[in-house]
């Protein structure tokens, strides 16, 4: 059995070592979500056909449907990290948790609004009430309660604590409101005309769809890398590790 | 120094927030008449005509319920944090989950209570038929607990902080919207004489499980929110 492996993560939760981890890994992340996302949005926007029956509208399926995965994963990551946080008192989990979910909710935000622009040519109307719509929008607010629980506690490490709970019963939560979304407009409305359905996509498109998704991967690890280290530094003023990071900053 | 048994304590508990509600009458109305005025200013903003009325009164009863329960959960632990009587509820010998349901029920007692006495009468002055009414009190019914046991966990969530109305709002707003989609489209369904049952069912089977969950999740979120 590999032991380095439990002994690497172990020795990554502690604050000084995962903030040297991210240091190094983050330019790496971001030069590799820009060199991705520049190569989607060319073979987005150039090199792929247009859509037969949408034109070149269709086009923003290449940032409205990554951001619509991305407002999916963070939540899971973020829900995970809560978790952790919760049971094992990780400050680093607590950390991730929160950070992530403003990201997620900057992505949950660009999938509105890509979605409402796709919908203005295609669907005639910037906004309706949807099953898949309602539950974006939904999640959005289950983003911005947990962002906005978090900065109402004056003891950082307990809103993240209560932050991270609420972001567990929102995990519960969305299922049933996806469900329960489903239910009532099937009620009251039969089928929702859907023209674009994603059954049948040729790979010219497809390609530059993934990755876009690679990039928008690398770009949240590469943004909340950063944003973790500054929240370290914050959350860990008074050691020493910081200190001697201060004095190395203050003498060049 | 021996326990006072399970079932009086609760029963203490219950007692002294009811006690401590009906000394403060005006509090007790207040949601009420908050119920009555937002009922009243649908017809004035929307136009008397009884069609209209009467396709929207099931949901605007509903959704002045939940906006005047919202107003106030606020207050349901704020009293006992500032005179210190919720920190000895947790230090207390007894399972704290079983006396914040009973800090609960009081609370439901106090403040959706009144509302469902006066919800026939708000769902009246919007013609609601008489057939729906019945289907309206029956979800109200199922549907106020379940607010109230779910509120109940955000409010502690928030204990420790000072600002906290929006905050409540933004926070229970993801979680309602099942419940508000459920008791809706049961009064609707019983409006348009189709089978209501289902509806009413999915409440019963979240309010079972919210009894049973919620008190837990409440105490485990007071439990970090109190602890500095």
């Amino acid at each position: 059995m590999a032991n380095w492996i439990p002994l690497w993560l172990h020795k990554l939760g502690s604050p000084p070592i995962f903030y040297r981890f991210a240091g190094t890994l983050r330019p790496w992340a971001l030069a590799l979500a820009l060199l991705l996302g520049m190569a989607a949005l060319y073979g987005g926007l150039v090199l792929a056909p247009a859509d037969y029956q949408q034109g070149d509208a269709y086009r923003i399926i290449f940032i409205h449907v990554p951001s619509a995965w991305m407002s999916l994963f963070i939540y899971g990551v973020m829900a995970l990290a809560s978790f952790i946080a919760l049971v094992w008192r990780i400050k680093l989990a607590e950390v991730v948790a929160m950070e992530s979910a403003p990201i997620g909710a900057a992505f949950t935000f660009v999938t509105l609004v890509t979605g409402s622009l796709w919908g203005k040519p295609m669907w005639g109307t910037w906004w309706t009430w949807d099953a898949r719509l309602t539950s974006e929008l939904v999640l959005l607010f289950l983003y911005l309660g947990v962002i906005g629980l978090y900065h109402a506690f004056e003891d950082r490490r307990q809103g993240a604590r209560a932050a991270a709970f609420l972001a567990l019963i929102g995990i519960v939560n969305v299922p049933i409101v996806h469900f329960s979304v489903n239910w009532w407009n099937t009620l009251h409305q039969g089928s929702t005309v859907r023209i674009l359905g994603p059954s049948k996509m040729s790979g010219d498109m497809l390609w530059p769809l993934l990755t876009m998704m690679a990039a928008t991967k690398f770009y949240y690890i590469a943004s909340l890398f950063g944003r973790v280290r500054a929240d370290l530094l914050a959350l860990e003023s008074g050691k020493d590790w910081v200190r001697q990071i201060a004095e190395a900053e203050a003498g060049r | 120094m021996s326990r006072p048994p399970l079932a009086a304590a609760c029963a203490a508990v219950l007692r002294r927030d009811l006690v401590l509600a009906w000394r403060r009458r005006g509090d007790i109305a207040m949601p009420v008449l908050y119920a009555l005025i937002v009922a009243t200013l649908f017809p004035f903003a929307l136009g008397p005509e009884e069609a209209l009325l009467q396709r929207i009164a099931g949901g605007v009863v509903l959704v002045t319920v939940l906006l005047a329960m919202l107003l106030a959960l606020d207050a349901m632990f704020r009293g006992d944090i500032e005179d210190g009587s919720l920190e000895q509820l947790v230090l207390a010998p007894q399972p704290l989950a079983l006396m914040l349901g009973m800090k609960i029920l009081a609370h439901w007692i106090t403040t959706a209570l009144p509302l469902i006495v006066i919800a026939p009468l708000l769902a009246g002055m919007l013609h609601l038929p008489g057939a729906a009414m019945s289907v309206l009190l029956l979800a109200l019914l199922l549907a106020t607990p379940l607010l109230s046991l779910l509120g109940a966990i955000l409010v502690a969530l928030t204990a420790g902080t000072r600002r906290s109305g929006m905050l409540l709002a933004l926070m229970l707003l993801p979680l309602c919207v099942p419940v508000v989609i459920f008791a809706a489209g049961a009064v609707s369904a019983a409006q348009q004489g189709l089978p209501w049952l289902a509806p009413v069912a999915w409440l019963g089977a979240a309010l079972a499980m919210a009894l049973v969950l919620a008190p837990l999740a409440c105490a485990a979120a007071l439990r970090i929110a109190l602890d500095a």
